[in-house]
């Protein structure tokens, strides 16, 4: 467990040095909250209310989800594992005492918390000042938020570990990133909310991993019955799910890949 | 082709200067202090030369290079190169110089080397006929045929930086400015390296100055050797003189069988000791020192030490005036 | 192709058109490079053009909520959506490389592309020259077509003429800003993400009537960084719309003028920002 807090505490560090690029990240996701917050109040003014959804919801929608975007890393950056895969560094690292998995995940959410704390909820609070945004009211709604985002940064780990993954049996991870670089977006709930999309796409698309990073959470911050099971506890179960599942499918696939590494030296 | 300006001089350097503004301290406090990473410094280069430029790191080295192929401004003094001024005719000078940084390959990364030497030659302009016998006779020269074919990034650094050369050095040019064109390198790499630099200067008469950190570099190579220190030039003239005004001596190391008390032999100084391992500094000639040790020890193994360019160089600026050549 | 620039140092002619035919020459060397690996190429190109069709989709999935934005139509906003994407996707297939300017300070390979003949800025642009770009331009120019089928266009042949005028004048306009926003870490080092809110938030911005993000954006995209020529006064102009800002009709044939304005502007931007380089060696 020591070693895991201080992978932890590495990737915090190692983030925090970073302090233009985080401001400027400020200001681009907050460029973009207002570009598509303009966007979807024009279309509510026009149509108040969209299967369940109306301005503001969406507009918090829009802020929840540019804080989260970097936190998930739904767009990037991918971990820096594909690139000790492509250059066969990882071998060192399979001969660590510790779980592949474990260290990158370790490392992963030290970033992701520098991610939520000094991006995430700037961008949310330029967003409460310059918009009426639907915030939780108590604190026991919070916690279910702040448990919420834990379990999305978990999960865009996992599909990151996973594609880069992937590396070990296929040459080139780019072509990956081409195509979850795009459906991960829609999926999310980046591009247009979820509900903007005919209902029966919707849930189907509410049911996949990618939702659960952006859509579920702001669903949960929302407090909407749209969620699966028609409450918080629900949305929080299928993130859990995804979360474990992912994990599980990661650690397996990292047994796989270090049998392909023993057995034909990489 | 161009004004040359005084007989054959191809770097012309005349109280060649170049300060930088560091910006310090928190923001909102910031302070501003100049510092002079080149100090007026004087140099002429001829034709044909072959020249040493030498310091230790952060000496200015970089910064006079930059200064000669234009990249950076000069704040002081006046410098023209073949004829031109480099900060204020920097296309047109590139096409008559070779530049090689060894740290930093000019080759595009993931393109086979072929195809990098083809954008070099339209880069600059070599009708196709002159391209490819240049490139035959340097593909002859540098043994590059085994892997024309092989993206860059895919090379070892040896490879990559005979392709470096190739691409420097298809546009015939008059003058070559090689950046630590050896570091890194196996030997054979490196012998490979400066035989074929040798003999680009003896038939074509190619000038070339380069700074390195490797005595092999400057011994094999240089008639004239520059050092520079803290921006200014500390020594100029050929490599034995740079040995006589600062003798540094040379190094004996010995392994003898078991540890044993510091060695005291005629014509050495003991240093230190290391278990078994002991160095001497020699002031009489090897052979005889290893002589008298050898009567009165039993050694396992034996290594001599030449100073290297930092000893040198760090000698020179400690004590010894420097006595121009 | 090959031989086109080995010649002997030319004319004034052959100097002003020399930066753009090494411009092709480089482009054309990448993507014979690139295509050595066809799959991924392909693949590659197939998912740039989804990025297209996904960003469009968007836009058609608003309006289809709507109805009508500010007075467009579905077929209006497509019209604009799908021009403002043909027009950034060809600016950054052709200047997109400028923003890994910090990248080339930092590793020094600026320093060697300033060894070289051949203006650094040809050089920059065109490392890595991405032709899966091309991806973008043709999903756009495909719903552009659509919508400018289904849009009520009264055609003139002064609009047929002025089509293609506004088109190279949009590309023009979007490569200076990036261009402009690309030389910024000339003079701070880590300006490239917050370049990014400019060319990619400009970029998202102009998917959509101007108008309904108010007066003040509007005239910002106006008269500051000139964006509203990208895409927004070209369909006006087409449309025979008057501004629903209240600007005046006549900036909707200047789109030509302040390509040449943006053009020069971000050219002497990146002049200076060269001499600060070279200035300061950082």
């Amino acid at each position: 467990m020591r070693v895991y807090s201080a992978v932890y505490i590495a990737g915090l560090r190692r983030y925090s040095t970073y302090r233009a690029a985080t401001l400027a990240g400020i200001l681009t996701n907050s460029v973009f909250g207002c570009i598509n917050a303009a966007v979807l109040l024009a279309l509510f003014s026009v149509r108040p209310l969209i299967n369940g959804y109306d301005a503001a919801d969406a507009v918090t929608q829009v802020f929840v989800c540019q804080a989260l975007v970097a936190t998930v890393a739904i767009l990037g950056p991918p971990l820096d594992l594909g690139e000790r895969i492509r250059s066969g560094a990882v071998g060192t690292d399979l001969l660590r005492p510790v779980p592949l998995l474990g260290w990158w995940l370790a490392e992963d959410m030290g970033r992701a918390t520098f991610s939520i704390v000094f991006r995430g909820v700037p961008t949310l609070l330029i967003g409460t000042v310059l918009f009426d945004l639907l915030l939780p009211g108590t604190a026991g709604h919070w916690a279910a938020v702040l448990a919420s985002v834990a379990l999305a940064a978990v999960i865009g780990f996992a599909l990151r570990y996973l594609y880069e993954l992937a590396g070990f049996w296929i040459l080139d991870t780019r072509g990956i990133w081409a195509v979850v670089g795009l459906v991960g977006p829609v999926a999310a709930g980046v591009l247009l909310p979820l509900p903007l999309f005919p209902p029966g796409v919707a849930d189907v698309l509410r049911a996949l991993p990618w939702a659960s990073m952006i859509q579920i959470p702001a669903e949960i911050t929302l407090g909407k019955e749209s969620l699966p099971g028609g409450s918080a506890a629900g949305g929080l179960a299928l993130q859990a799910g995804w979360a474990a599942a992912l994990l599980l499918l990661g650690a397996r696939l990292t047994s796989a890949a270090t049998r392909k590494v023993v057995v034909q030296g990489g | 082709m161009t004004s040359a300006h005084s007989d054959d001089a191809v770097i012309e350097a005349v109280g060649l200067g170049r300060d930088f503004v560091l910006s310090e301290g928190p923001l909102f406090r910031r302070r501003r202090r100049t510092v002079a990473a080149v100090r007026g410094i004087d140099l002429t280069v001829r034709a044909g030369e072959v020249v040493g430029y030498l310091g230790p790191n952060g000496a200015g080295k970089s910064s006079t290079m930059k200064m000669l192929t234009g990249i950076l401004t000069p704040t002081s003094g006046s410098l023209r190169v073949l004829g031109m001024e480099p900060a204020r005719e920097r296309t047109r000078l590139a096409s008559h110089i070779g530049v090689v940084f060894g740290q930093r390959t000019t080759l595009w990364w993931d393109l086979p080397l072929k195809d990098s030497l083809e954008l070099t030659r339209h880069m600059y302009r070599v009708p196709a006929a002159d391209h490819a016998r240049r490139l035959a006779e340097l593909t002859g020269l540098l043994e590059l045929g085994p892997f024309l074919a092989t993206p860059v990034r895919q090379l070892s650094l040896g490879q990559r930086m005979r392709g470096d050369l190739t691409a420097a050095l298809l546009h015939g040019p008059r003058l070559l400015v090689l950046d630590e064109p050896t570091i890194g390198l196996d030997v054979v790499s490196k012998a490979t390296i400066r035989e074929f630099l040798l003999r680009l200067n003896a038939e074509e008469g190619t000038t070339i100055l380069l700074t390195t950190h490797d005595l092999g570099d400057v011994e094999r190579l240089c008639d004239r050797v520059v050092v520079i220190d803290h921006g200014s030039l500390a020594y100029d003239g050929d490599l034995a003189g740079l040995r006589a005004a600062v003798p540094v001596p040379r190094v004996l190391v010995v392994d003898l069988a078991e540890p044993s008390p510091p060695l005291e032999v005629a014509g050495a100084r003991f240093v230190r000791a290391e278990g078994p391992r002991q160095w001497l500094e020699l002031e009489d000639n090897p052979s005889a020192v290893i002589a008298r040790v050898a009567a009165g020890n039993e050694i396992a193994d034996l290594t001599l030490r030449e100073p290297d360019i930092e000893g040198v160089v760090a000698a020179l600026y400690r004590g010894a005036e420097p006595r121009p050549a | 192709m090959a031989d086109l620039l080995a010649r002997p140092c030319g004319g004034t002619v052959e100097r002003l058109t020399r930066p753009a035919r090494v411009y092709a020459l480089l482009a054309w060397t990448w993507s014979r490079a690139l295509a050595q690996y066809p799959a991924s190429l392909a693949l590659m190109t197939f998912g740039t053009a989804l990025g297209a069709v996904a960003e469009i989709f968007a836009v058609f999935v608003v309006f289809r909520h709507a109805g009508a934005l500010d007075g467009f139509s579905l077929a209006e906003g497509l019209l604009i959506a799908s021009l403002a994407n043909l027009m950034f996707a060809a600016a950054d297939m052709l200047m997109g490389m400028v923003e890994g300017l910090g990248q080339h300070i930092r590793s020094g390979s600026l320093d060697v592309m300033l060894v070289r003949p051949v203006s650094p800025l040809v050089q920059i642009a065109t490392d890595r020259f991405a032709v899966r770009r091309l991806g973008r331009v043709v999903p756009a120019a495909a719903v552009a077509g659509f919508a400018l089928y289904h849009c009520d266009i009264d055609w003139t042949a002064g609009k047929v003429l002025m089509l293609p005028v506004l088109v190279v004048s949009g590309v023009a306009i979007a490569a200076s800003v990036w261009t402009a926003s690309g030389c910024l870490q000339f003079f701070v080092a880590d300006a490239r993400e917050a370049a990014n809110s400019v060319t990619y938030g400009g970029h998202a911005l102009t998917e959509y009537p101007l108008s309904i993000y108010g007066k003040g954006v509007v005239y910002a995209v106006t008269f500051a960084v000139p964006l509203a020529f990208v895409g927004w006064q070209p369909v006006l102009y087409l449309l025979d719309r008057p501004d629903p800002t209240g600007l005046p009709d006549l900036l909707r044939f200047a789109p030509p003028f302040v390509a040449v304005a943006a053009c020069t502007a971000a050219a002497l931007l990146w002049r200076l920002g060269l001499r600060h380089y070279r200035s300061t060696g950082s």
